[in-house]
């Protein structure tokens, strides 16, 4: 791309007093736009904690292992929800990791053509521009209907196992964690697949020099060499997975309950919030939506920081330094 | 041992098993160990089907389900009340439109200056080590938390729920994936530009109007696009920032307004017929407003990497 025109003609000179004010002027303005972003980070931790002051002094951190959610007798707990996000985001992560990783291996060890791989990817990757809320919607007249005659079966059969204690009436906690599945498939598969793809393709070959078959290479050399980009790909998923709110809000039954089983209705932090907050009347109840709000909060900046953290560290298991910041 | 020597040869011309000729190979079924690396292979291939699928059953359902109810009213009236029939979702898509505007006034100017500040003013320092850090975490920030922020400052400080808040809540949304693109984009472009222009006595922010901005143009553009797209498909955040309202915008602004997120989360849950045909096209807008927007990104971006191989 050639300079504009008006450039040219002035050749080269040295900068004027103005062209100089100007230039700290501007540097001064990115500055403080860039700091912007660490001031708005600051902002969100201090004013929810600020929030939900009133009711950490009155709670305490009994709130978090309290299970009564009542706005009308002042009694506020969220065990349950806490409990539902686990539960929720570790069957969602764990199905992710195993489509996630199978489609990671499918998309760089050549077992396609290349214009079919690029279809699969870009599939993938569409995957994550569809709306939270679309999934939801999605989630509610086709992942529901589909599955709840399967569920009724194994409850009616096995009903004395803890996991299929209840039936599965419309909302529950199955259909929610299998949506969040997909919701996170995106992240797991683009994190590994670059993981996958960065392994030396001379490692590979020397496998298949020793006579390795295709898989005996994929599991004992590619798979283990980029463990650690598969693995930070998993926490962030999770990551993604603890913070998602509305197709959980749509799925998950918002029931106020801790049940072993996997059709019941139950709740997550996120769906809380979103459900609660609008109708939120006195400023304890604001108070205990904050607190709620700070936990999740708490624990998606921890999760975040350590698949970052994970993903950053390279494969000869340095910590991120000098040479890594600057690559 | 000759050919051994010639498939070396071969690899270092070019490190691709692609060149080897594996129909020559002698995989045999009957021994266990090619017989599981085959049964691996078809479980892996199903897998990769089935994560397929979800994206297909998804559009097929908005177009059958959404498709239905496509026609100029949808784009013209209200939505019904509860219980009528017909009407649209005019005013969902306006206001839709006018809060992502608005989040793209707060988001672009502070993401790319921001971006530039990242990449060129002050790449090193501890600043941007700081900064950049802290647009990661935005990055993972759950969107109802930006809800919950726009809520205790601009809804608590105006007293009402407004675009406004629903446009700052969506900003903090996008902000770190234009500051993070906008920063990708100027760092690729080459050295030699920025340093011919300062050679001729070009200031530093010349250098970034003059040869910078305009190089990583289409990288800058492809965040702005991906981060629209996210913008105009979440609902959390504006469900406690800008509200709903059953009207059209009056001129006032700072008032509840719908958007067509918070529509499909609202008639996802209505026992009418109507409504429910309303959630499903308001998806099948709302999808095919994200779906353009996404594709222009990647189509941009790939037009960006040929520019920049150039």
């Amino acid at each position: 791309m050639s300079p504009p025109t008006q450039q040219r003609e002035k050749i080269a000179r040295p900068p004027t007093a103005r062209e100089h004010a100007v230039d700290r002027l501007f540097k001064w303005v990115t500055g403080i736009f860039a700091g912007f972003t660490a001031l708005v980070v600051a902002l969100i931790v201090i004013l929810i904690t600020k929030q939900a002051m009133p009711a950490i002094l009155k709670y305490g951190p009994g709130f978090v292992v309290s299970r009564h959610w009542d706005a009308g007798k002042g009694q506020f707990g969220i065990l349950p929800e806490i409990v539902g996000t686990m539960v929720s985001s570790t069957i969602g992560v764990a199905l992710a990791a195993v489509f996630g990783i199978a489609v990671a291996v499918f998309l760089t060890e050549e077992f396609i053509p290349r214009w079919l791989e690029s279809i699969l990817k870009n599939v993938i990757t569409l995957l994550a521009a569809i709306p939270s809320v679309v999934y939801g919607l999605w989630g509610i007249f086709v992942v529901i209907p589909t599955i709840r005659p399967g569920c009724n079966w194994l409850h009616e059969h096995l009903g004395w196992f803890p996991l299929f204690s209840t039936p599965l009436l419309s909302v529950g906690l199955l259909p929610a964690a299998l949506v969040l599945t997909i919701m996170i498939l995106p992240t797991v598969t683009a994190i590994s697949r670059d993981a996958i793809a960065a392994v030396d393709p001379l490692l590979r070959e020397a496998a298949f020099g020793m006579g390795a078959t295709r898989w005996e290479t994929i599991v004992g050399v590619t798979l283990p060499t980029s463990k650690r980009g598969i693995y930070g790909s998993i926490v962030l998923g999770l990551g993604r997975a603890l913070g998602e709110t509305m197709a959980l809000a749509m799925l998950v039954g918002s029931a106020n309950v801790i049940s072993p089983s996997l059709f019941s209705p139950a709740d997550t932090l996120a769906a809380l919030l979103a459900n609660k907050f609008p109708e939120a009347a006195s400023p304890l109840d604001l108070g205990a939506l904050m607190y709620a709000a700070l936990v999740l909060l708490i624990l998606t900046l921890l999760v975040n920081m350590g698949g970052e953290w994970i993903i950053r560290r390279d494969s000869t298991g340095n910590v991120p330094g000098k040479e890594a910041a600057s690559k | 041992m000759t050919t051994n020597t010639h498939s070396t040869a071969a690899l270092a011309a070019a490190p691709s098993i692609r060149k080897v000729d594996l129909e020559q190979l002698d995989r045999s079924l009957r021994r266990p160990r090619t017989l599981v690396s085959f049964c691996l292979s078809v479980l892996c291939g199903i897998l990769a089907l089935l994560a397929a699928l979800p994206l297909l059953s998804v559009l097929l359902m908005l177009i059958w389900r959404g498709g239905a109810r496509l026609s100029l009213a949808l784009f013209t009236d209200l939505p019904p009340a509860a219980g009528m029939q017909g009407g649209g979702i005019g005013n969902a898509i306006i206001g839709t439109l006018l809060v992502v505007l608005l989040a793209a006034l707060i988001s672009i100017p502070l993401g790319v200056l921001g971006g530039v500040y990242l990449a060129e003013i002050n790449p090193e320092g501890p600043g941007a080590a700081v900064v950049r850090f802290c647009a990661k975490l935005l990055t993972g920030l759950p969107s109802i938390l930006a809800g919950v922020f726009a809520y205790t400052t601009v809804v608590l400080l105006t007293g009402r729920f407004s675009p406004l808040a629903g446009g700052v809540a969506l900003a903090l949304i996008m902000l770190p994936i234009i500051m993070l693109t906008a920063e990708e984009a100027i760092r690729s472009v080459g050295a030699e530009m920025s340093e011919a222009a300062i050679g001729m006595g070009a200031t530093q922010t010349q250098v970034v109007w003059h040869i910078l901005l305009p190089t990583a143009a289409p990288g800058i553009l492809t965040g702005v696009l991906l981060a629209l797209a996210r913008g105009a498909g979440e609902t959390a955040p504006l469900l406690f920032t800008m509200t709903f309202s059953d009207y059209w915008l009056t001129r006032h602004l700072m008032e509840p307004t719908a958007s067509l997120a918070v529509l499909i989360f609202n008639f996802s849950k209505s026992p009418f017929e109507a409504q429910k045909e309303f959630a499903w096209a308001a998806s099948l807008v709302l999808v095919f407003i994200v779906l353009v927007l996404t594709l222009g990104g990647q189509a941009l971006s790939r037009q960006a990497t040929k520019m920049s191989g150039l």
